[in-house]
């Protein structure tokens, strides 16, 4: 087989102007050119998935301690983990609890599809037009530092305690992040890229499409994870503040009714569960794909 | 009043070139006003020629380039090509969101080669660079030698009549570069494209070229050309290499030397 192509190979070579020119070559490819492997599952779990399952169980344990050595007496200050782990369980049982995470999830993503399908476009136009950068460029980065909760107030005064104000709350948190997300990684397209496009005929929307979109994909990346970080806060303080029954429980009106109720292992278990969702939505949707990016352009750092 | 003539009859009988500049000069705005970069450049480019344009730093080779490949404008003069050329840079960049594939397939796309002809085109090219079998590689994955051969292979697939190179080999080590003159020679011949080769490497200029174009620095303006009629395959150790690139060594010096008078 391998000497087969080695003939093969030369003969080419002597129809071009240097012979063993190819065998050279082939050579240096393989001298050259690194095979990257993947790491085991192993590899993997020692690594990466073993240390934070560790630091969690140390956590619970720290907690329970407090509770067992009455460092802290007082249940309505701490719950044990087990009071939280039984509220928790009810839910489960009474089959609410999925009801609870859904009614928020669902919320949450759909509002962060709606603020994907604005703040793209927006950030785009922000990214590739100087006057509209001018105008509206550091409006859009000062709205990033606004927190969002303080778009609850006005947002139920326009809209009513509603589920459309929800959405208009994640909307201001998320849509600012993307827009300036994508603005930064369009900013950070390396200009050869964009002349080596031009060079090839990609300008305008071409360009767009197949040089700068694909280019600024990355900045973009980070700005969706923070834009959902936004969206998925600012729901909750609405939910918060806008707990009424027709909207359906979701966490933050699980949180909400836990507080009214003086029931703090009920509030626990929904600040336990807000954080849950948040990570699982990352570990989930935004690291796999941000890995994914970065590892197929040959950026990502093994750590 | 010979030369004249000369250059009216030579107008006459090259009506057809592959790149064509005519009294082009080019002033950008620096600090101390309008600075001249190339000052009434002319030069043609054949149809099959390998011209190397070559000077020290400041001598407006890139610049000339830019403006061949039309992504910049000549403040006087112009600039004729049989169609838009085809530009490899110095770094290869391979778009890195692409495999190595896929990025001469975009080349091929966004000329308005039809789907179905891409693959096959695309396998064409790859084994044109002798890098068959290498369509589904990232860029990450492939030495500085094999992302020149790729980049290579997508200016390729342009289909354009003129081949710029801007100091294309300048960042690979010695053996690899080597190499690439090896391969850049065979491809030339192949497909009888006309390349215009900008590099400060005389060994490199005098190995590829069939002619070598000489800029001053600042402003660029042509100092001489040498016509190279060493028979190919030429290698960098050659004698008739060596002895020429010396030649042009001491030339290249002088002009270097001027700047240091004043």
């Amino acid at each position: 087989m391998a000497s087969t192509e080695t003939t093969d190979t030369t003969a080419k070579a002597t129809a071009g102007d240097a012979p063993g020119l190819s065998g050279l070559e082939a050579g240096l490819d393989a001298l050259e050119s690194s095979a990257t492997g993947r790491a085991t599952f192993r590899q993997t779990f020692v690594g990466k998935i073993l240390p934070p399952v560790l630091a969690a169980v140390v956590v619970v344990v720290i907690w329970q301690a407090l509770i067992t050595f009455k460092v802290v007496d007082d249940p309505t200050k701490l719950p044990s983990p087990g009071d939280v782990w039984g509220e928790v369980e009810d839910a489960w049982l009474q089959g609410k609890l999925l009801g609870y995470i859904w009614t928020s999830v669902s919320r949450g993503l759909l509002g962060f599809l709606l603020a994907l399908a604005i703040g793209t476009p927006l950030g785009l136009v922000v990214a590739r037009v100087k006057v509209v950068r001018a105008a509206i460029g550091p409006i859009l980065s000062g709205l990033q530092s606004l927190p969002s909760v303080a778009w609850v107030p006005p947002a139920v005064i326009w809209l009513g305690l509603n589920n459309s104000m929800m959405y208009a709350v994640i909307l201001l948190g998320a849509v600012p992040s993307i827009a300036n997300g994508l603005v930064s990684g369009i900013d950070q397209v390396p200009p050869l890229f964009l002349r080596a496009g031009r060079t090839m005929g990609a300008t305008g929307l071409k360009g767009t499409w197949h040089i700068v979109m694909p280019a600024a994909l990355p900045g973009y990346l980070a700005g969706l994870k923070q834009g959902w970080a936004f969206s998925w806060r600012s729901l909750m303080a609405a939910e918060i503040i806008a707990s009424s029954p027709d909207l359906g429980i979701g966490l933050g009106a699980l949180l909400e009714n836990g507080r009214n109720a003086s029931s703090m292992a009920m509030v626990f278990e929904a600040v336990l569960l807000i954080l849950f969702v948040g990570i699982a939505i990352d570990l989930l949707i935004f690291s796999p794909l941000e890995r994914w990016v970065l590892r197929s352009r040959g950026l990502f750092v093994k750590g | 009043m010979a030369t004249a003539l000369a250059k009216a009859a030579e107008g006459a009988a090259s009506t057809e070139h592959a790149a064509r500049i005519e009294h082009v000069s080019k002033s950008f705005a620096g600090p101390a006003g309008q600075q001249l970069v190339l000052d009434d450049i002319t030069l043609d480019v054949a149809p099959g020629e390998f011209v190397t344009l070559l000077g020290a730093s400041g001598c407006g080779k890139s610049t000339l380039l830019n403006l061949v490949a039309g992504l910049d404008k000549p403040t006087a003069g112009s600039i004729t090509t049989d169609g838009r050329p085809a530009l490899m840079f110095q770094e290869h960049a391979l778009f890195p969101w692409l495999t190595a594939g896929k990025n001469i397939e975009l080349a091929l796309r966004l000329r308005g080669v039809p789907k179905s002809e891409r693959r096959g085109r695309t396998e064409e090219l790859l084994e044109l660079v002798r890098l068959q079998g290498s369509y589904g590689k990232r860029v990450h994955e492939l030495s500085g030698g094999m992302r020149q051969r790729v980049a290579m292979a997508r200016a390729l697939a342009q289909d354009s009549q003129l081949l710029l190179m801007d100091e294309p080999f300048a960042a690979l080590d010695a053996i690899t570069r080597d190499v690439l003159h090896d391969e850049l020679t065979r491809i030339w011949a192949e497909t009888g494209l006309s390349v215009l080769f900008v590099t400060h490497n005389v060994r490199e200029a005098v190995r590829l070229a069939q002619r070598v174009v000489l800029l001053s620095s600042r402003p660029g303006r042509v100092a001489r050309e040498w016509r190279v009629e060493i028979p190919q395959p030429r290698r960098i150790e050659d004698a008739p290499v060596a002895e020429l690139s010396l030649e042009i060594t001491e030339v290249l010096r002088g002009e270097i030397r001027r700047h240091g008078q004043h």
